[in-house]
């Protein structure tokens, strides 16, 4: 079977302007989307505070759990639908003393529906400490994981290849964190992880064609730059699009199936391996052309 | 490389043996005995967020037992001053917390110079100053000594609360320290959370004070506190109403018999009510010192406090021999049981807090391993199955290479003892569709060389030598970023960055060697010249 005919020639190069607009346009987007929300909605994990998830027998009220909640005096507290007859409930307050927080919960829990009607499946409190010290951890991680990449492809390839791969990477994050900020997704530790692996996956996909692209610089020493990106992009297409098929199959049945603590994860990474694939055919390559024109190098001048 | 298909076979037989003997605990509870005694008996760890389980972050007030050091230290100093006959005042914590002494003249101060000095190599002026002709000088602990004191009450803390998570009977407890002064608690399966962080969070510091009986307490209460004397709640439950109050009772400041004192503690079932108690053993010191107090203090009432709360203050009928006492205070079976546990493994040296806390319940997890489970065999299966429909033959092959990468990553998180956490079950599920793309790759390559006109041999030769470094280069940059995931990353994204990690080098394993094998040996002994690609 074959998806991609093996002659194809798009000509890849010549749309990569629009794209380049059209993704600085979503992040444009994405930004403002920030900016309306007032920032990130960052879960506990970053902001401190308490989550709560409760599986209730059946189908509760938001009302009466919030007026349960009030009583005991969580005020500002956010009561999210979560899975089958479950919420989550979140507050900003993380107690000094997290005991007595569970036993409040409890007491007025049961005062409100009964006791034997719900259970609370799962706690989580982070002191505002924590908070801060994970959020610094997590942005070490990807800074890090950024300068990894660019001295690996730097080494393996050239350092307008790393910049190409960085930029894309970048621009992944970026299309996600819009999609993220725009679903009023909350940000906590799995989905840096899903971030983490996007940038992963990102990178391996965009190494690919840049390893095509090196391949071709050698054996067709003459042929402009151009032209050697599309042949590459052209050349590796159906790689590309099965690869990504593939990893977007497997990615859609965790999404519907896989339970609702790990959706938000699955959901990022859905919205990444696209930005992924779309940034691999359209980003990468002309950040590279991009520091050609600037700054020819070695390949080129050899040429010449 | 190797040339040799059967040399390739047999290390690829041993790598698969060794997984499948590392995963086999995780697949079945009944192995024979033989096994258990020579073979790997570990099964692959599930995360508290698969099998339910209590994540605490502790933080050891360090400070407050730098404090406390201090505070004990001057009060011996105002004795040892006293003892010499130097004429001095006590300023408590006049400034900064620094308790300050005032001199009159300057022999006294001379004196205490010299005393500090000979005497107390712990303790240093923090500042001196003169009001009114008389010179007063604050304290402090030397920062050496400091940084020894903050460094013994972490180290102490996570010996005490491992005893105290020991003899609350938890099957695989995690406690570890963090950073300067933190300590993270794993509690699988823990059933009743607040209980076990009641007893881990608990300084349970017990002393015994006599109470001062010359001092009236309401004068106390108004303000006038007398000097050495201090004031205390004792916590009462009235047994008609259940109600608990609280009476406030005033005490002499110096504890004369702390729970250091102690040998044992157990729980008893009086005989009146059936209540129980705790009953406390001292140790021989312990023991001499007891019994020299009660002696001293007939008629008085000794008071028993715990963490600052007075839980009885018995009139001393007659000088108790022997060593033994009781704690009574109206307790449920399980704060009894738990006082006991806390009394035994002794207090903490500091206070703790609690920074982090992260409870889920088992059956959240269960839910969870199904789901993640279940999502990941169908994502496996469709894989597989499009792998076949796309290229045929040459996508069984790689359906084999799918399925060998699967037993290697759980044999090899079994081996290493990783843990299994919901995102890693989800790094699984995309180590799946990523160990594809090796595969891919390869496959798109050789289909490239045939439409060139190569012969098959050629064009395998060809396809394996060119995407080898892609995909090498691709995957170690993976690998690169999943290293940092792991450096800095916490819980579950730890587990994550791991499962990850395996499956990337499991996957350059399976899809460049072993499929290489079938290829070679199609070609070669069978002396194929065509496949279905």
């Amino acid at each position: 079977m074959e998806l991609i005919k093996s002659q194809t020639n798009f000509n890849f190069v010549r749309v990569m302007k629009p794209a380049v607009i059209l993704s600085v346009a979503v992040i444009l987007i994405g930004i403002a989307s920030l900016f309306w929300h007032g920032g990130p909605n960052y879960g506990i994990d970053f902001a401190g505070g308490t989550l709560i998830q409760i599986k209730f027998d059946k189908e509760p009220q938001a009302d009466k759990i919030r007026d349960a909640f009030r009583t005991i005096g969580f005020e500002g507290s956010i009561i999210q639908e979560f899975g089958h007859n479950e919420v989550i409930v979140r507050t900003a307050e993380s107690g000094a003393d997290p005991a007595g927080l569970t036993a409040k919960v409890d007491e007025a829990l049961s005062t409100a529906f009964g006791k034997a009607s719900y259970e609370v499946r799962r706690v989580e409190m982070v002191g505002p400490k924590v908070g801060r010290d994970l959020t610094r951890k997590a942005l070490l991680a990807i800074f890090f994981s950024w300068i990894g990449i660019l001295i690996y492809v730097g080494v393996r390839f050239e350092f307008r290849y790393a910049l190409g791969g960085i930029v894309a990477l970048i621009h992944d994050i970026l299309i996600t964190v819009t999609f993220l900020s725009l679903f009023g997704k909350e940000f906590d530790l799995n989905i840096v992880a899903a971030l983490l692996t996007i940038v992963g996956y990102s990178i391996n996909d965009t190494i690919v064609i840049f390893d095509r692209i090196r391949e071709n610089t050698r054996k067709n020493v003459k042929t402009p730059l151009t032209e050697l990106i599309n042949l590459s992009v052209n050349q590796t297409l159906s790689r590309t699009i099965l690869t990504s098929f593939t990893l977007f199959m497997v990615l859609l049945v965790l999404f519907f199936m896989g339970g609702a603590v790990i959706h938000d994860f699955t959901f990022t990474l859905l919205v990444g391996t696209i930005a992924g694939v779309y940034s691999t055919v359209f980003i990468a390559s002309p950040i590279v052309l991009l520091f050609e024109k600037i700054h020819p190098t070695g390949l080129i001048k050899r040429k010449g | 490389m190797f040339r040799s298909i059967r040399l390739r076979v047999a290390i690829t037989m041993v790598i698969c043996l060794a997984a499948l003997v590392y995963l086999a605990p995780s697949l079945t509870s009944d192995l024979p005995a033989l096994w258990k005694q020579y073979l790997p008996t570990d099964k692959i760890r599930l995360g508290l967020d698969l099998q339910g389980g209590m994540h605490l972050v502790l933080e050891v007030d360090t400070a407050k037992a730098v404090e406390t050091t201090l505070v004990r230290s001057a009060n011996d100093l105002k004795e040892t001053l006293m003892d010499s006959r130097v004429r001095f005042r006590f300023l408590d914590r006049l400034k900064d917390a620094h308790p300050t002494f005032e001199f009159p003249d300057v022999a006294s101060r001379d004196a205490f110079d010299k005393i500090l000095k000979a005497q107390y190599p712990d303790l240093e002026e923090a500042s001196s100053e003169t009001v009114e002709g008389k010179a007063r000088v604050a304290l402090k602990i030397k920062e050496r000594r400091a940084a020894d004191i903050r460094k013994m009450a972490v180290d102490q803390s996570l010996e005490t609360i491992r005893n105290r998570v020991d003899q609350f009977g938890i099957s695989e407890p995690e406690i570890i320290p963090q950073g300067e002064d933190r300590i993270i608690v794993q509690l699988p399966g823990v059933k009743d959370p607040a209980r076990a962080k009641g007893l881990i969070g608990r300084t349970a510091l017990l002393e015994f004070k006599l109470v001062d009986d010359e001092h009236s307490v309401e004068d106390a209460l108004r303000g006038n506190l007398p000097e050495g004397s201090m004031l205390a709640n004792e916590s009462r439950l009235d047994r008609t109403t259940g109600r608990r109050t609280d009476i406030p009772l005033l005490l002499k400041s110096r504890a004369l018999l702390t729970g250091d004192a102690l040998e044992n503690a157990r729980v008893q079932i009086g005989d009146r009510f059936g209540e129980p108690h705790v009953s406390i053993k001292f140790n021989a010191q312990g023991a001499k010192d007891f019994d020299r107090i009660t002696a001293e203090n007939v008629k008085k009432r000794l008071a028993i406090v715990l963490d600052g709360v007075v839980h009885s203050a018995p009139v001393i009928q007659e000088r108790i021999s022997g060593g033994q006492a009781q704690i009574t205070g109206s307790f449920t079976m399980e704060e009894a049981s738990d006082l006991a546990i806390v009394l035994r493994a002794g207090a903490l040296p500091a206070p703790v807090n609690i920074l982090e806390e992260r409870t889920v319940g088992p059956s959240l997890g269960k839910d969870s391993i199904e789901m993640g489970t279940w999502a990941s065999i169908i994502g496996g299966i469709l894989v597989l199955l499009f792998m076949v429909l796309y290229y045929r033959a040459t996508g069984l092959i790689a359906d084999l290479a799918l399925c060998l990468n699967m037993l290697l990553l759980l044999g090899t998180m079994a081996a290493f003892k990783a843990t299994l956490t919901l995102p890693g079950i989800a790094g699984i599920a995309l180590t799946i569709g990523m160990a594809v793309d090796a595969n891919v790759l390869i496959n798109e390559r050789i289909r490239e060389e045939l439409r060139l006109g190569k012969t098959l041999r050629a064009a395998i030769e060809a396809g394996y030598a060119k995407a080898f470094l892609t995909i090498f280069d691709s995957n170690v940059t993976t690998l690169v970023a999943a290293l940092f995931l792991f450096g800095f990353g916490t819980g579950p994204v730890k587990g994550f960055a791991v499962t990850l990690t395996i499956g990337i080098v499991a996957s350059m394993f399976t899809a460049i060697f072993v499929t290489r094998i079938i290829f070679d040996h199609l070609v070669w002994n069978r002396k194929l010249d065509r496949i279905s690609i």
